[in-house]
């Protein structure tokens, strides 16, 4: 399992990186291009996803139908996601036809047809999924605490509104391509196996002469605390809960990272054992660690059924808030395996590791290897883990409910008092 | 990679799929049991037990095994279907001993009351998790339609009100005849130690049931029937329909997979380019469903309400068309192809093997290679494919629709 990241910058600032899984049979790649929804205008949210799926229409030579059709028959699994600050492209497949894909891809980001004619059926098809978002509570919570806690431009998600959606025309569409389809700050990630020389030539050939626009300035971004409900007549009430912690980027996050691991990693964690063994309020819950703009949250989700809702926010801030009692040996040793062992399950998937190598050298603009997070993981000290949790006490709030019920937090949550 | 099947002396049979060149180990009880052998008045006693399994044995206690499962850094969880229930743990090669020992042991649990009585809450907070996902009820609700009296209508999750019925001793009882050594399989697969597996196999399965009891096996019958349910805070419309299908070991299965993926997989199939494509719905999606002894095509759409007439117009014609007209060479291809992409990526995860292994010895005791699959398919003629549909497609049909209204926010 040596592993070695390969890396190349092109002349037109587009990154290619590349590691090799020699153990596999596929590649992957993830190629992120700076075109997420932070980047839409404030009236036309959803022009990232609408213009996502407009290139996906047509490009180079083919048209919808062709270029479909050629993936197929090259055996490839592909999806496409819309994040705050990317479009994204992720495709694995037999490595033999890893070089062939990439040209397809090449032309999909540069030559997309964007054919007027399909606008409405791509409108269509966001509609769709902004309907579904709203019958999905669970989701939706989510979206509504986005949109919230982040103000403009970094609130917007993906799905956006349907005011934004009617707004959209097909100069939109195109100005929103040619303004942030570009390399400078693309970021081409590729795992499994390939020919790392036969690689750059053809990323070299087929996207060596992409030219694009300098990325817009983007404001700081302030959260906004506090709570907000949605009205929605459901068997549960769903809640997001979210507060501050050390981002990504932060030297200190592998300790934010292992608190909320104490937290939720696993059927030992605390607030699976306190909230669903122990007391049975739910079927899920769970804590995870997001970074925006250099900002670190930690987001918390419970759903629950209407009547045992303000218990069991209760219930979920008091184990967040136990983490200032210490955290044992036990608790800290499960974890660092944990987090060890998922390194190696990584080693499985050309797809999975592809995308880590993207979303890592989007956050540090480097990847660090397995040796390098290992140490920084057996590093961890319950003594070390508890400073952090003292000097970084969760505050600034902001909770999110859907349900037929509002939530409030309890007062005073910023500061926990003994 | 080399498959090894051992018989354990009075004990169940293992399967291994033994890689040593690969970087983990998965490993998984396969029960050949499910919400099909159930009695209507246990209905979701399977799944409600598959909870209980990790609410402790003689030897721990229910925070032990969470404690040791986070422990073996294990990347598990276990499922219930209709006619199975299956357990599994994928970990490093180094703690397959604790693994195997765990997983096996989970096998007996202790069923204490105050266990039984918190994870009933835990099961009806799911029920109602699920509840506020429009699509569920219909998929229960048609199958109850399709299938009538027989077994198979039985809900997995069963509902609030047996769920909340269930007592601790219905349970012992169904797991005393349910989990016995000739109903079970164990299954591994990646960087296994298979004598030591073996040897210590036989010694945990040791006081086990050695027989189950039998469940009875009607012959399927099938029921044309429509209903529709009305839900006034959905946005979408959903419609969920069965057709007859194929039995889990019909030699036309590949040709029935192929059907379903030409007329409506998520990508470049007839329903995508019309339906989806176009933005008049979320999903059209086909799906073949086989059990032992029948099976059943399931259908999927779900739409704008105002889009729900013409769509499953579209869905009639499509299948109309087919019957009468067959697939094409190419469109046989393209399905090929992906099915084959899809089942080489998935093959290379030493967890998905386990599936795979696991699932194939509960339907027919024996396990296909990739290549015999993939040679499988490539066998398949676009004849195979418009015979196939004829003989599905063609028969009772049973349909539920969820009908919203709400308007979008």
């Amino acid at each position: 399992m040596n592993q070695h990241l390969l890396q190349r910058q092109f002349d037109n600032g587009l990154v290619l990186l590349g590691e090799h899984m020699p153990w596999l049979r596929s590649s992957a790649f993830t190629f992120l291009v700076p075109a997420g929804t932070c980047y839409e205008h404030n009236d036309l949210d959803v022009l990232a996803g609408l213009t996502s799926e407009m290139v996906q229409r047509g490009c180079g030579e083919l048209d919808s139908r062709s270029f479909w059709e050629r993936l197929d028959a090259l055996g490839v699994e592909r999806s496409s996601s819309i994040t705050t600050s990317h479009s994204g492209f992720s495709c694995a497949m037999p490595s033999s036809v890893l070089t062939q894909v990439l040209s397809l891809y090449a032309d999909l980001v540069q030559r997309p047809h964007l054919p007027e004619s399909q606008l409405n059926d791509a409108r269509q098809l966001c509609l769709q999924d902004l309907r579904a978002l709203d019958d999905e509570p669970s989701h939706r919570c989510f979206s509504e605490l986005k949109r919230f806690r982040y103000p403009l431009p970094y609130g917007r998600i993906s799905q956006g509104t349907k005011q934004g959606l009617v707004g959209i025309d097909s100069d939109a569409v195109r100005a929103f391509f040619q303004q942030n389809y570009r390399p400078k700050g693309s970021i081409l990630a590729v795992a499994g196996r390939f020919d790392w020389e036969q690689l750059c030539a053809t990323v070299e050939q087929v996207l060596g002469g992409w030219q694009g626009n300098e990325a817009p300035m983007l404001p700081a971004l302030s959260p906004i605390y506090g709570s907000r409900h949605v009205d929605h007549s459901s068997s549960q009430t769903h809640l997001a809960l979210a507060y501050d912690c050390a981002s990504y980027e932060s030297p200190e996050y592998y300790q934010a990272r292992a608190l909320v691991g104490v937290l939720s990693d696993g059927m030992s964690s605390r607030l699976f054992s306190e909230v669903r063994e122990k007391r049975g309020l739910v079927y899920s819950v769970f804590a995870t660690c997001f970074s925006l703009a250099g900002q670190g949250s930690v987001l918390c989700y419970a759903g629950t059924t209407n009547n045992r809702a303000e218990e069991t926010l209760q219930v979920l801030l008091d184990t967040v808030h136990s983490l200032r009692f210490g955290i044992n040996d036990d608790e800290l040793s499960r974890l660092k395996y944990r987090i060890k062992s998922s390194l190696v399950f990584e080693q499985e998937s050309s797809a999975a590791r592809s995308s880590q190598i993207a979303s890592d050298w989007f956050y540090l603009g480097r990847v660090p290897s397995r040796e390098e997070v290992c140490q920084k993981v057996d590093a961890l000290t319950r003594e070390g883990l508890l400073e952090h949790f003292e000097k970084n006490l969760p505050k600034n709030f902001s909770l999110v409910t859907v349900g037929s019920q509002p939530l409030e937090l309890p007062r005073g949550i910023d500061y926990p008092q003994n | 990679m080399e498959l090894i099947t051992h018989k354990i002396e009075h004990g169940p049979e293992v399967l291994v799929l033994h890689d040593p060149a690969a970087f983990t180990a998965s490993f998984g009880w396969f029960v050949k049991t499910g919400a099909r052998d159930e009695q209507p008045s246990v209905a979701g006693v399977s799944h409600f037990l598959e909870h209980m399994v990790f609410k402790g044995t003689e030897r721990r206690t229910p925070e032990d095994v969470n404690r040791e499962l986070d422990h073996l850094g294990a990347q598990s969880n276990a499922f219930t279907s209709e006619d199975s229930t299956v357990f599994y743990a994928s970990v490093l090669p180094e703690c397959q001993l604790q693994a195997v020992d765990l997983l096996t042991d989970l096998m007996q649990p202790r069923f204490f009351e105050e266990d039984f009585d918190m994870e009933k809450q835990v099961i009806l907070e799911e029920i109602a998790m699920y509840d506020d996902q429009p699509p569920y009820g219909a998929f229960e609700r048609v199958t109850e339609l399709f299938f009538g009296q027989h077994p198979l209508s039985t809900r997995v999750l069963g509902t609030a009100e047996t769920v909340s019925d269930l007592t601790v001793a219905q349970m012992r009882s169904y797991h005393r005849h349910r989990y016995a050594k000739d109903n079970m399989y164990f299954a591994a697969s990646g960087k296994v130690d298979v004598s030591q597996l073996v040897d210590q196999l036989s010694e945990l399965v040791v006081d086990w049931p050695e027989t189950a009891k039998p469940t009875p096996r009607p012959t399927p019958k099938f029921h044309s029937a429509e209903e529709c349910l009305e839900r006034e805070l959905a946005h979408q419309s959903y419609l969920v329909c069965l057709w007859p299908g194929l039995n889990c070991n019909h030699p036309d299965r590949y040709a029935l997979r192929l059907l379903c993926s030409i007329l409506a997989d998520d990508s470049g199939s007839r329903l995508f380019w019309e339906l989806i494509d176009t933005g008049r719905a979320e999903t059209a999606t086909l799906w073949p469903q086989m059990f032992d002894d029948c099976g059943c095509i399931t259908g999927y759409l779900c739409c704008a309400p105002e889009d729900t007439a013409e769509n499953e117009a579209v869905l009639e014609r499509t299948i109309r068309d087919v019957v009468e007209h067959g697939v094409t060479a190419k469109e046989l291809e393209l399905a090929r192809s992906k099915i084959g992409s899809s089942l080489i990526l998935s093959d290379e995860r030493p967890g998905n093997r386990l599936f795979a292994l696991g699932q194939s010895w509960l339907n027919r005791r024996s396990y296909e290679p990739l290549e015999v699959i993939l040679r499988k398919y490539h066998d398949v003629t676009t004849d195979d494919v418009q015979r196939v549909a004829a003989e599905t497609l063609l028969g009772e049909t049973a349909s539920v629709r969820i009908v919203g209204n709400a308007e979008l926010d």
